[in-house]
């Protein structure tokens, strides 16, 4: 899988691709506006992240040219702006998602394996992990095979930790997907420590091969038992 | 007190001094030239009464005043030597057609001596004269007249002037007095060829124009500043997750990576609500379009509803009416989301969150371990009835701004042990 990171701040790239890295992908930058057409004009990528503000020109002038090849549905617009109108200008321009700065590491793998999935369109729609295998399509899971019963915030849970496996994933990462964007109360991070006992009592009772490690203090990852 | 009615009032008050004035010197005046003709008149009437006695025309001389207003009395020599020409106002009993009775009279009366074949006598001759006070009546009405009829058309010239020329000015006031900074795209503007109204209309324009930089400035200068706040902010959190990712820290740094990041996202979220304030009131969002609160309602409830379970908490949806509202679709759901997790978060074990939609008002309830909040300060920035809270404070100042956007009310009171929050979407001025 390759993906090409648009971005004029060297710390947050840098960031973005060890991040990307770390997930087997092969990763490209660029850093402007100049580069930014350069490379999508004579390479493809699985998946194009996109700052709009870039030195030497807009990303929605990069993406309108994708548009016109027709490459744009792999873009996902990374913005400091939240801004409503970039959003639908960015999505008219066939742009797959928009997510806003800051973000969590989590949450923007969890967009691009979005992104990637909708690409491989094999109409297989499951995410599977030892011997975890969740729908997406019927939202169930099954563990060796059994069917185990989720609630919904259970299963957004499940299904945000296996789109991020073997990573970290933040409380408050979790709490504001799971949640919504403008969630701001403590209180959402107990409920959250509670739904993932209960998942991990679900895991133990079917002999999962997979576990949630703590990381102290600040979230979990899914590992393979 | 209207600028009318102040010049009405100094130019009368000053009509009344000049006329009084003027009229005390008219009537001093006029008193003189009476006094001089009158005086001409006795002059004249000496000389005609000492010629008739020199030619003995007049046999027998009046002794009192009689038919001819003249009398004479004889003298010595000394006192006619010493006696000059005297003229003086008197009072005489006279009796007019209009008296029933004789009656004192004023009168000139003028003194001298001739002699006449070796006699000395005194001549005193009188003239009746216009009675002051009936002269000084008669003066007054007229004087009153005159100053009625000039207040009168000071009156109606002033209508007329101020109709005509400070017209555009009146209009000039009521156009700044609905005009407002940042609101009103129409700037005032007036019709006018007089200078000092231009001057006026120049003045207020610059200063509105000045204060609209200003405005603008301060408006972009909070996007701005919450916008180049979120990259250095992403930068941070992401360094700080994949930090906390690699292996081989010790608890003690994890939980110092912890704090920061809560720290850091709490800087978010403030951040997130700053800018979403300064976009509402720029209003960056009005894509508005039918809503069913109905719907919202419920809908939000029921994603609250694992969280509700939770905290032990029930939520109660009362569905009296279908309330639809005109309004942008994301601002509708932060209100209606920013009611209703206040109510849940700011809540107790066991406790309720009670929801009533009715025909115009959204009403949210909730039970707390606390008394009444500070009625004025509930919806403030910053405001937060438990300073340990972890919440931004700015939650219910949203719900206001949105509020103040679209004219709806939002009101609080405590009754029976519950925090009521009410939403009146119907616009202010129709039940105020």
């Amino acid at each position: 899988m390759k993906v090409l990171v648009i971005e004029d701040e060297a710390e947050l790239r840098e960031i973005v691709k060890e991040s990307l890295v770390k997930e087997d992908y092969i990763v490209e930058t660029a850093s402007d506006f100049r580069s930014a057409l350069d490379k999508v004009s004579v390479y493809d990528y699985d998946c194009i992240l996109l700052d709009i503000m870039l030195p030497g020109g807009s990303g929605l002038q990069v993406l309108d040219l994708l548009k016109k090849e027709g490459k744009s549905d792999n873009v996902i617009i990374i913005s400091a702006k939240d801004s409503l109108d970039d959003k639908l200008k960015g999505l008219e321009l066939g742009a797959d998602d928009y997510l806003t700065k800051p973000f969590h590491i989590a949450e923007l793998n969890a967009r691009i394996k979005a992104v990637l999935r909708r690409k491989q369109r094999d109409g297989k729609n499951t995410l599977e992990m030892g011997n975890l295998v969740l729908d997406l399509n019927e939202r169930s899971l099954s563990i060796n095979g059994e069917s185990v019963a989720l609630n919904r915030k259970e299963f957004d849970i499940l299904n945000y930790f296996l789109l991020n496996k073997n990573r970290l994933v933040s409380k408050n990462a979790l709490a504001e997907h799971v949640w919504g964007d403008n969630t701001d109360q403590a209180d959402n991070l107990d409920f959250i420590y509670s739904q993932i006992k209960n998942l991990r009592k679900k895991f133990l009772a079917k002999k999962a091969k997979v576990d949630f490690e703590a990381v102290y203090g600040i979230g979990y990852k899914l590992v393979e038992k | 007190m209207k600028l009318a009615n102040q010049t009405l009032k100094y130019l009368s008050i000053s009509v009344l001094v000049v006329i009084a004035v003027w009229s005390t010197i008219f009537y001093l005046f006029m008193l003189e030239v009476i006094h001089d003709n009158i005086d001409e008149e006795l002059e004249n009437q000496k000389r005609l009464i000492i010629q008739e006695l020199a030619s003995e025309t007049l046999v027998s001389p009046d002794l009192e005043f009689g038919i001819n207003n003249y009398k004479v009395r004889e003298i010595s020599e000394q006192q006619a030597i010493k006696m000059q020409n005297v003229y003086k106002d008197t009072l005489l009993y006279m009796q007019d057609d209009d008296d029933p009775e004789p009656e004192l009279e004023p009168v000139r009366m003028l003194t001298t001596a001739f002699e006449h074949k070796g006699h000395y006598y005194e001549l005193s001759i009188i003239n009746s004269m216009i009675e002051e006070s009936d002269l000084i009546k008669n003066l007054f009405y007229s004087v009153l007249i005159l100053f009625v009829l000039l207040v009168v058309s000071i009156v109606s010239i002033n209508k007329v002037v101020i109709q005509r020329l400070w017209s555009p000015l009146y209009r000039f006031l009521d156009q700044l007095t609905k005009f407002r900074l940042g609101k009103s795209d129409d700037k005032p503007a007036m019709n006018t060829n007089i200078q000092e109204f231009k001057d006026l209309q120049l003045a207020v324009t610059t200063l509105i124009h000045h204060n609209e930089e200003t405005y603008e400035q301060q408006k972009q200068f909070i996007g701005n500043a919450s916008h180049e706040l979120q990259t250095p902010l992403a930068i941070m959190i992401n360094k700080l997750e994949m930090m906390a990712e690699t292996g081989g820290l010790q608890p003690e740094q994890l939980n110092t990576i912890a704090e920061v990041l809560n720290t850091a996202e709490r800087l978010v979220r403030l951040n997130k609500s700053l800018l979403l304030l300064s976009k509402i009131e720029n209003k960056q969002f009005l894509h508005n379009e039918d809503l069913s609160i109905n719907q919202l309602v419920t809908h939000i409830a029921d994603e609250l509803e694992d969280i509700a379970a939770f905290k032990n908490i029930k939520i109660n949806v009362r569905q009296q009416d279908e309330l639809k509202v005109r309004l942008d679709s994301a601002l509708a759901n932060i209100v209606v989301s920013n009611l209703i997790r206040n109510a849940l978060f700011h809540n107790m074990d066991g406790g309720e969150v009670n929801i009533a939609i009715t025909e115009n008002t959204l009403i949210v309830a909730n039970t707390s371990g606390k008394t009444a909040l500070e009625n004025e300060h509930v919806f403030s920035r910053f405001y937060k009835s438990d300073a340990s809270s972890k919440g931004t404070g700015l939650g219910l100042a949203i719900v206001q701004a949105i509020c103040n956007l679209y004219g709806f009310s939002i009101s609080y009171h405590y009754d029976k042990s519950q925090h009521i929050f009410k939403l009146d979407f119907r616009p202010a001025y129709q039940h105020k």
